[in-house]
């Protein structure tokens, strides 16, 4: 390895990631321009559509949460030394779990719907991602391959099923029934109606809440549990793990679990929260923006959330940037998360190298 | 089965695993120097696009192929940079690159032809026409690349000096050759082979560029290179095959077979995935890749 780069915590943690960021929406920036649109008028559009109304803002918070998901479940494999990239499948095989269990398990009372449909999405995200996490510990087949192939025989999968197995007879849509009411997380502007409180409505649903204790619960276990370090061991040194008695094998194994687990609350949150159905492609390539989310985030909850947000803004104000300028489309989004992905991951020295030297100088001046 | 549909599924077989075979071929020559590349999904797509947007308004199709082939190297050297001389993760850099390439297409495509991210239909001269046996000049470039990989990586002076680098950099280095040199020479000559495999796709295949027109055939290159062990006449063997299956896939769809009845589509199209992984998990044979490969190279001080 190369030698490390020194630099205080804060800029290492801080200024870092926020350099990354800036840079990459001036090379955003430059995209518009380069097709003939304002950066600046672009830029306020795209606030004003996420933070400027109480809808925008229910809508970017609602994004948020899958953001949120999808970030945690990088970031537990990222601590543990591995890249899952199998995102998408997991959270697609979630969306099956739910949608099996919802639309099947009628007969049990409303109020056990809600956490059976979660546990069901948890459960089969886990098992999506247990075998090549399984796979990597016991038999060293790549991660990184196996899961991307897992992604694409979770949507050959779900293709079959709903084409041929779940959909409704009467439909022509691939998707299925909707699912029972009780088992449909409430919307939040339906929540503050219950206290008498009058918000916007979006597609804002507790889902947000789960998503938020989930960050503080994933904080608690890899900073402060044994099996937290035990994986983050497993993450930076394996041989060390073994010396010190963990066995990376399984290791390997629970972060997969956990990841994919994770990666399941995209679904809850886009089925349970707000489609109440099971239909094609609802993971809209969100498994891949978590990547950008955990890398911005440097893995650490608090990290994700706000990379999340930022990501909530996008998406939304995306939408309705996308109707302002109609050059400007979505996939702007898209572009802005790859040149994260790229700075904040791939060129990470790049900038790290430079926020050292700047920091370095004032010390040379005064020697 | 009669001849004339062997002859069907063989000929759509060809034209289905060329595209695949370019990016293979690609993958083999960064992976065999130390270099691991997932993005050749994304520069596939790039070359696609640019192909079709140079052929449009030049008005021919080779000089779309250069248009093509320049995008496709430009982003090769973007995944270069970050893995050969940042020493960045390459597995990240290869999704960034792919990210990048399906909304920079789409973008780029909607803003200029308005017709949302398609450029508009090629025709006449602004196609490769048939060449030869109902195929296009392209498909012969690229089976043409099979033996020259073949040849250059086993028998040259160049090739195996790359190979040494994807096994035991420090040993090429220590021999007074330039690992960066070699490294970047590989991610360049594949990032040939997916601009090939790009353009046929929208200027060959297709008469024009569609969004995300590569549907994920960069990954079954992938597969198709573990598949192949990294190495050239087995890649051929391997892409062909999934062309094949591909092919079948089409040829079956509605046909019922007497006592199995009608076999999903999704059945064979996830054959090339399942397998992959089942060789990976090595309960038939094993695929090793080379040594070096994912490591980035950093001299000792």
């Amino acid at each position: 390895m190369s030698a490390p780069i020194e630099m205080p915590k804060w800029a290492d943690t801080i200024l870092v990631p926020a350099i990354s960021v800036v840079a990459a929406f001036l090379i955003a920036g430059l995209v518009v321009l380069s097709i003939g649109e304002n950066p600046l008028t672009a830029t306020r559009y795209l606030l004003q559509g996420s933070l400027g109304t109480g809808e925008g803002l229910g809508f970017t918070l609602f994004y948020a949460t899958d953001f949120i998901f999808v970030g945690l479940a990088v970031a537990v494999a990222y601590h543990a030394g591995l890249f899952n990239i199998g995102g998408e499948g997991q959270a697609t095989l979630a969306g099956l779990g739910t949608a099996l269990a919802l639309n099947n398990l009628t007969f049990l009372p409303g109020f056990l719907l809600i956490p059976v449909g979660i546990l069901a999405a948890a459960a089969f995200g886990a098992a999506w991602a247990a075998i090549p996490g399984y796979l990597q510990a016991k038999r060293g087949s790549h991660i990184v391959i196996t899961t991307i192939m897992f992604n694409w025989l979770a949507s050959v999968l779900i293709v079959y099923l709903l084409v041929n197995v779940l959909r409704e007879p009467q439909s022509m849509n691939p998707e299925t029934r909707a699912f029972p009411e009780a088992a449909q997380i409430p919307f939040m502007h339906d929540v503050f109606a219950w206290f008498g409180i009058t918000i916007p409505s979006s597609q804002l649903n507790l889902t947000f809440v789960l998503a938020l204790i989930s960050s503080y619960l994933i904080w608690l276990l890899i900073y402060r549990s044994r099996l937290g370090y035990a994986i983050r061991v497993v993450g930076s040194n394996p041989t060390a793990a073994v010396y010190a008695g963990i066995s990376p094998a399984r290791i390997i194994i629970i972060a997969m679990v956990l990841s994919g687990a994770l990666a399941g609350g995209l679904a809850v949150n886009e089925l349970m929260g707000y489609q109440h159905r099971l239909l094609l492609e609802f993971t809209a390539g969100y498994g891949f923006v978590g990547i950008a989310v955990a890398l911005m985030g440097r893995a650490h909850p608090v990290g994700i959330i706000l990379a999340s947000l930022l990501f909530g803004i996008l998406y939304q104000g995306g939408a309705e940037l996308a109707f302002e300028q109609p050059a400007i489309t979505r996939d702007m989004v898209v572009v802005i998360g790859g040149i994260i992905i790229l700075f904040a991951g791939a060129l990470d020295g790049l900038f790290r190298r430079l926020v050292a030297h700047l920091l370095s100088r004032p010390k040379l001046a005064g020697a | 089965m009669d001849l004339g549909i062997l002859v069907t599924v063989f000929d759509s077989a060809l034209r289905l695993s060329i595209p695949l075979l370019a990016a293979c071929l690609a993958g083999l020559w960064s992976e065999r120097s130390g270099v691991v590349d997932i993005g050749l999904e994304g520069k596939m797509l790039v070359a696609a696009f640019a192909g079709a947007a140079g052929a449009y308004v030049f008005g021919s199709a080779w000089i779309g192929l250069g248009f093509g082939i320049f995008a496709s190297v430009a982003f090769a050297l973007i995944h270069g940079f970050a893995s050969i001389s940042q020493r960045g993760n390459q597995i990240v850099s290869g999704v960034a690159i792919n990210m990048l390439a399906a909304g920079l297409t789409a973008i780029v495509g909607n803003a200029w032809y308005g017709q949302g991210g398609r450029t508009p239909p090629l025709e006449g001269d602004q196609r490769f026409d048939d060449f030869l046996f109902g195929h296009s000049a392209l498909v012969f470039v690229v089976l043409l690349a099979v033996p020259l990989t073949w040849f250059i990586l086993g028998r040259t002076r160049f090739g195996l000096r790359l190979r040494a680098v994807g096994e035991n950099p420090a040993a090429v280095d220590t021999a007074g050759i330039s690992v960066t040199g070699l490294r970047y020479s590989a991610v360049i000559i594949g990032g040939v082979l997916c601009g090939l495999g790009g353009v046929y796709l929208s200027v060959a295949q297709a008469a024009g560029f569609l969004p995300n027109m590569t549907t994920g055939r960069g990954f079954i290159a992938l597969a198709a290179l573990i598949f192949a062990k990294w190495r050239a006449w087995p890649a051929l063997g391997a892409c062909f095959l999934f062309g094949l299956l591909d092919a079948i896939a089409n040829q079956l769809q509605g046909f019922s077979f007497p006592g199995i009845g009608e076999v999903p589509v999704q059945a064979i199209q996830a054959l090339p995935y399942l397998m992959t992984v089942i060789l990976l998990a090595g309960v038939i044979g094993k695929a090793i890749p080379p040594r070096a490969a994912g490591v980035p190279y950093v001299k000792e001080r």
